[in-house]
């Protein structure tokens, strides 16, 4: 029954708040149409997204702070790398990181930490997604990059999809 | 205060400028970097701090100049994270696609098979009727 009404609670309350924050107003007003909206919207779009994820939440905010500091600390890491390492030292390189993580939402959530954080975009996904694969902007031990996003994020991730 | 700055504006113009310097970085690393997959990597992080410098200065200078609350920039940086990668994915697929056609590899070369019997999922979305394998197909 509940699993009826609210088939995504995640989504419902995420909606909910961009709502009131989208209005930039704490008013009753703001609420109730921000609930009318995180109500229908995960029922309208349930059809298209069938599995029920189980999250972790509290490690989940401890994981976007951690992701938003590694993002500043990678912004300051790839401007040196563009500023003052000349293309003839840069060794760019593709990593195949094997995934642990074996459900569609928590590989997203990865392949997208990986872009956003120390110059390592994601490009591909293996056909069982098995392996992520990501291109590095500067990667001379191509093993120690994979090794470091594996402990940094994916072990954090299967804390968080349980 | 004739003449004078308040904090709220030496501050959020330095936030300002700290971001304009990243996107100038950012944009820089686009024109300098080898090849195609080295330059994504100029515009999807460089300008990720820049843009959100810059939003924090807008934050402060409502809050301690004007004196209202803003809760805007907090939803520009949410969409800013959650579209950047999916832009950068779309663009490497592309290139990966066209590394298929003959084009050019960059430095790093081409990306090797994940294994034996498998491929990347863009080259096997070509034919239909893969299976899938996770739970939900």
């Amino acid at each position: 029954m509940m699993q009826r009404i609210l088939p995504h609670p995640g989504l419902s309350a995420l909606l909910v708040i961009m709502w009131v924050v989208m209005v930039n107003d704490l008013t009753f007003g703001a609420l109730f149409l921000g609930l009318v909206v995180g109500l229908a919207v995960p029922k309208f779009t349930d059809a298209y997204w069938p599995a029920r994820p189980r999250i972790n939440f509290a490690a989940g905010i401890a994981y976007v702070g951690l992701v938003l500091w590694d993002i500043i600390v990678a912004n300051f890491q790839v401007a040196a790398i563009i500023l003052f390492r000349p293309n003839r030292d840069l060794r760019p390189a593709w990593l195949a990181i094997p995934l642990e993580l074996d459900t569609p939402e928590a590989i997203t959530v990865f392949a997208g930490t990986i872009s956003l954080t120390p110059g390592t975009v994601s490009a591909d996904v293996s056909d069982c997604g098995t392996y992520l694969l990501v291109h590095a902007l500067h990667a001379p031990d191509p093993a120690a990059e994979i090794a470091s996003a594996k402990a940094r994020y994916e072990a954090r991730l299967k804390r968080i999809f349980l | 205060m004739s003449g004078g700055f308040s904090l709220g504006e030496i501050l959020a113009s330095a936030l300002i400028v700290l971001g304009a310097g990243f996107a100038l970085i950012g944009s820089w690393g686009l024109v300098r970097l080898p090849s195609l997959m080295e330059r994504l990597h100029g515009p999807t992080k460089a300008s990720t701090l820049g843009l959100g410098a810059m939003l924090i200065g807008s934050i402060v200078w409502f809050q301690l100049v004007k004196g209202e609350w803003t809760t805007h920039e907090l939803l520009i940086s949410l969409f800013l994270f959650v579209t950047a990668p999916i832009t950068a994915n779309m663009i490497a697929k592309v290139h990966l696609h066209r590394l298929r056609l003959g084009e050019q590899p960059g430095p790093a070369g081409p990306p090797a098979s994940p294994g034996a019997d498998s491929d990347w999922a863009t080259y096997e979305a070509l034919r239909a009727g893969t299976p899938g394998c996770f739970d939900e197909d």
